[in-house]
């Protein structure tokens, strides 16, 4: 018997709680569940950055976390840094530079990239040391969990999971694909 | 590419076994009545496939406790591999070795690759009273996430409050 991959749809649509760049309403919508630790993610993010660039104004990318701790043993920390800096209205500032780095996400290297990026450091070195976002951070691996995310990163194109190649010709022609999809 | 959803099996008492789970540690599955169950049947230890499908189990096994769900994962590898395998992919569920006689538990469970000489990649969720309520087969090399086991162990809370 032969059946067809079955679909794996985004269980948790898009919405104003989530780190989008774009508008929400925009024609295209790409959501990625990372882990900043992860080579894979970070191979992805120039391309995410060039999808962003090529489709500008008619994107909406929504960034949620995946991290696999005991495979990335700073993944966490890395994702609560970026949820800390969201917490002071530079999430993306953070996420950017968390792909970026090299210097690897110890504790005081999170911190210097706080302060680089004019965050309150003493709230930020506060939310970490509580872990007050952890709580966030495992909604959205619960909802990459239900939506079929198998591995980081894992991509949804309008709401559906991208099992293509991760390079960014393919991802905005499955972009185009399935806003087309949408409107007929 | 095939895949099996539904065989035969969901309602059947899932078959007990004993079976090594480390050098000096036993798992007993019916030691797990009363609460849900996931065995993971997978081909290899050290596989990119199978590596990265219990890392993210392991990553997420805080959604299987909300369930109080165990999980579980038999191979072939026997248990100095497992030890290893456990160790380096930071995973703290049982790895059980279905090493001798090779495959007989996967082989009970319709599990078993014998052109191969290994394990499927199989999922059964079994509940609390050791049935099984659901079951997934997919090829050696696709992960199939955890998307199917959450939503069994959804189904059967459900069913369990009505």
């Amino acid at each position: 018997m032969t059946l067809a991959t079955p679909v794996h749809r985004l269980t948790v649509p898009v919405t104003d709680r989530d780190h989008v760049r774009g508008d929400l309403g925009a024609r295209f919508t790409l959501v990625e569940y990372g882990d900043y630790e992860c080579p894979f993610c970070r191979a992805a993010h120039p391309v995410v950055q060039e999808v962003e660039h090529r489709l500008s104004g008619q994107l909406c990318f929504a960034y949620r976390q995946f991290p696999i701790v005991n495979a990335h043993p700073h993944a966490v920390r890395a994702a609560q840094a970026a949820e800390a800096a969201g917490a002071q209205g530079q999430f993306w500032l953070m996420h950017d530079r968390l792909f970026e780095s090299s210097t690897g996400f110890a504790d005081e290297n999170l911190v210097r990239i706080a302060v680089q990026i004019g965050l309150d450091a003493r709230r930020f070195i506060a939310d970490l040391s509580a872990n007050r976002y952890l709580d966030r951070i495992r909604e959205d691996m619960a909802s990459g969990a239900r939506s079929g995310v198998n591995g980081t990163p894992t991509f949804f194109v309008g709401g559906v999971r991208y099992d293509g190649r991760p390079d960014a010709v393919s991802l905005i022609i499955a972009l185009q694909r399935s806003a087309a999809a949408f409107s007929a | 590419m095939s895949r099996s959803n539904e065989r035969e099996v969901s309602g059947k008492e899932a078959p007990d076994f004993t079976l090594p789970s480390g050098p000096d540690s036993v798992f007993h599955l019916a030691d797990l009545r009363g609460r849900p169950v996931v065995l993971a049947f997978y081909p290899a230890d050290w596989s990119p496939v199978c590596s990265d499908q219990l890392s993210l189990d392991q990553a997420i096994l805080h959604e299987f406790d909300a369930y109080t769900a165990a999980l579980a994962a038999v191979s072939v590898d026997g248990t100095w591999c497992h030890r290893a395998f456990a160790e380096a992919r930071g995973l703290t569920f049982p790895l059980v070795s279905d090493f001798e006689p090779k495959g007989a538990v996967s082989r009970m469970y319709d599990a078993y690759r014998s052109e191969d000489g290994f394990s499927e990649r199989a999922l059964f969720v079994l509940d609390p009273e050791g049935r099984i309520e659901w079951h997934e087969v997919v090829p050696p090399e696709e992960n199939p996430g955890a998307d199917g086991i959450l939503r069994a162990l959804d189904d059967m809370t459900a069913h369990s409050v009505t």
